[in-house]
């Protein structure tokens, strides 16, 4: 059974020019344990869809299925990790992660040795007591990510969780998350405006198109795993780059 | 990839115990000279003592009436302390069931707002009226200064989260109640803070209007029969006190909102 199951999904919002429809017809699917990837243009409605899926706006047409369940039947139907770590200043990063879990139902001992163990294993736990406002953009991008991987729920949203990082903390943070992710095989849907990372990171990837956005090209990556940086230098990856750069350069 | 190449960036404005004894230092020196020109000008004028009596003759009368200037401090502080706790309680009450109720709150958040323009002291004889002259209309007095700004800055604070946090929470399926306490309660706290530290400054002033308006105890009313008496020292006396009251009461605040709010970088201090 699929994790993620989107059918004919349109969403329109009013604005001031009248109204203007933003997902005009949206079908796809994440399988269990598979990494996909949502690249498209900015505006095409790319966080749109994640709020859909989070049941925080309703579809005007079309139907989402989370693990079977309806979007909107359950709050917080899915792991999420913005842009923004979206750490709460006042709380230590232990706390924040146990705030999550325990809003995602878990009991209060359970969430701290779960908080305390995640940390350990990712060898972080010396930041357990420290304030976000302490750490780097990095670092909090890492305990952000390291969150919703603890959290209960079959699906992670990732929308574009590396965006606001400097190339290079960005480069090493997608191969973190690589490693991670290999180990665990999470089901993954991943915005992101990066064709490179969406080649490196995922299974398959899915192209959205301007408003109104429906999906125009669907990509399975070919490149077994593990994988490492050394695909950067493969002719297969320019190739792949090139084709999706024209997918997307034909939605402008 | 190595964590360890990402180190804890250190928490500025640390300020040590010394660095703040050093920065009280100076104003307590400029204080002292200003107190010495002031016993040196009144010596050698022969300015009467009625009209402005020197520093030592006023501390001399304070000594001496002391039992009843512990008495009347006493009257004032209860009366201070007692409108502080009730006002800013109401205040912050009413602000945080007016955000939970927000269809109430646009109709009564404006008049909020400008009501902190009606001069409330004014409203003291207005409260005699209503209230005779025992000990309520006084705390009420105290608790209107000390409610309003509680009150607005709250109300401010608790809208004013970070979107991008409103937006996880919801995300991740954090309800209404659950979005109140863990991100909009902590999020307003150094609001809550500044509207204390305002309601701290006029809690005392409101304490001693209050006393003149009608009382027998209290600074307020002890100033007004000193002066009334051409006891002017003592009327210094009781200024003094009242200073030292307020900045007492505000230095609190300043310190539980230092012991509170662990997680902002402080403003001040070396960075
Ligand atoms: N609540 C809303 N009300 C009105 N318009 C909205 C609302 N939410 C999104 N939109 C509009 O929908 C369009 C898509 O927005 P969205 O944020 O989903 O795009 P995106 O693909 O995530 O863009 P980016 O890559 O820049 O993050 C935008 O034009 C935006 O103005
Ligand atoms: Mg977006």
């Amino acid at each position: 059974m699929s994790v993620l199951e989107i059918t004919g999904l349109r969403k329109s919002f009013l604005q001031d020019a009248g109204r203007t429809e933003v997902l005009g017809g949206v079908d796809l699917v994440v399988g269990e344990g598979e990494f996909v990837s949502l690249l498209g243009p900015s505006g095409s409605g790319k966080s749109t869809l994640l709020s859909l899926i989070g049941g925080l706006e309703g579809p005007d047409a079309g139907e989402l299925r989370i693990a079977g369940e309806l979007a909107g039947s359950r709050p917080g139907p899915a792991a999420y990790m913005p842009q923004q770590a979206a750490l709460l200043p006042w709380r230590t990063v232990q706390g924040n992660i146990e705030l999550a879990l325990r809003i995602a139902g878990r009991e209060k001992a359970e969430a701290r040795r779960l908080a305390e163990e995640g940390l350990q294993r990712l060898g972080l736990e010396r930041y357990a007591r420290a304030y976000p406002h302490v750490l780097s953009g990095g670092m909090q991008q890492r305990i952000s990510f390291l969150r919703a991987l603890l959290s209960p729920q079959p699906l992670m949203l990732l929308d574009e969780p590396f965006g606001a990082l400097d190339a290079l903390t960005r480069q090493e943070m997608q191969q973190w998350l690589l490693s991670l992710w290999e180990q665990d095989r999470r089901s993954v849907l991943f915005v992101t405006h990066s064709i490179e990372e969406a080649l490196m990171l995922s299974d398959r990837i899915l192209v959205l198109s301007t408003p109104p956005a429906t999906i125009v090209r669907e990509l399975q990556v070919p490149f077994p795993r593990p994988r490492s940086e050394k695909l950067w230098s493969e002719p297969r990856f320019g190739e792949l780059k090139a084709e999706l750069y024209a997918a997307l350069r034909s939605e402008h | 990839m190595d964590s360890s190449r990402l180190p804890l960036r250190k928490a500025p404005g640390s300020g040590s115990a010394a660095a703040r004894l050093r920065a009280v230092w100076p104003p307590l020196l400029v204080l002292a000279a200003m107190l010495l020109v002031w016993e040196a000008a009144v010596r050698l004028s022969s300015v009467e003592a009625w009209l402005v009596p020197a520093p030592s003759a006023i501390v001399q009368d304070a000594w001496d009436a002391r039992e009843r200037l512990a008495e009347h401090t006493v009257a004032t502080l209860r009366l201070t302390l007692l409108g502080f706790a009730g006002g800013t309680a109401a205040g912050f009450g009413l602000a945080a069931l007016l955000h939970l109720l927000p269809f109430v709150r646009s109709g009564v958040y404006p008049l909020l707002v400008l009501s902190q323009n009606v001069p409330l002291i004014a409203l003291g004889p207005l409260l005699v009226v209503w209230f005779g002259f025992g000990l309520l209309p006084k705390l009420l007095l105290v608790m209107l200064v000390c409610f309003f700004p509680v009150c607005v800055a709250m109300l401010g604070g608790l809208r004013g989260g970070e979107p991008a946090l409103e937006r996880y929470m919801r995300m991740i399926g954090a309800g209404r109640w659950r979005r109140f306490i863990s991100l909009e309660l902590p999020g307003s706290i150094t609001h809550l803070f500044s509207g204390l530290k305002l309601a701290a400054s006029y809690s005392v002033t409101g304490a001693v209007v209050a006393e003149w308006i009608g009382s027998e105890k209290g600074l307020g009313i002890f100033m007004l029969l000193s002066s009334k008496g051409f006891k002017t020292s003592l009327v210094f006396a009781g200024v003094a006190i009242v200073v030292t009251l307020s900045l007492l009461l505000f230095a609190a605040v300043t310190e539980a909102e230092r012991l509170t709010v662990r997680w902002r970088p402080r403003k001040e201090g070396t960075e």
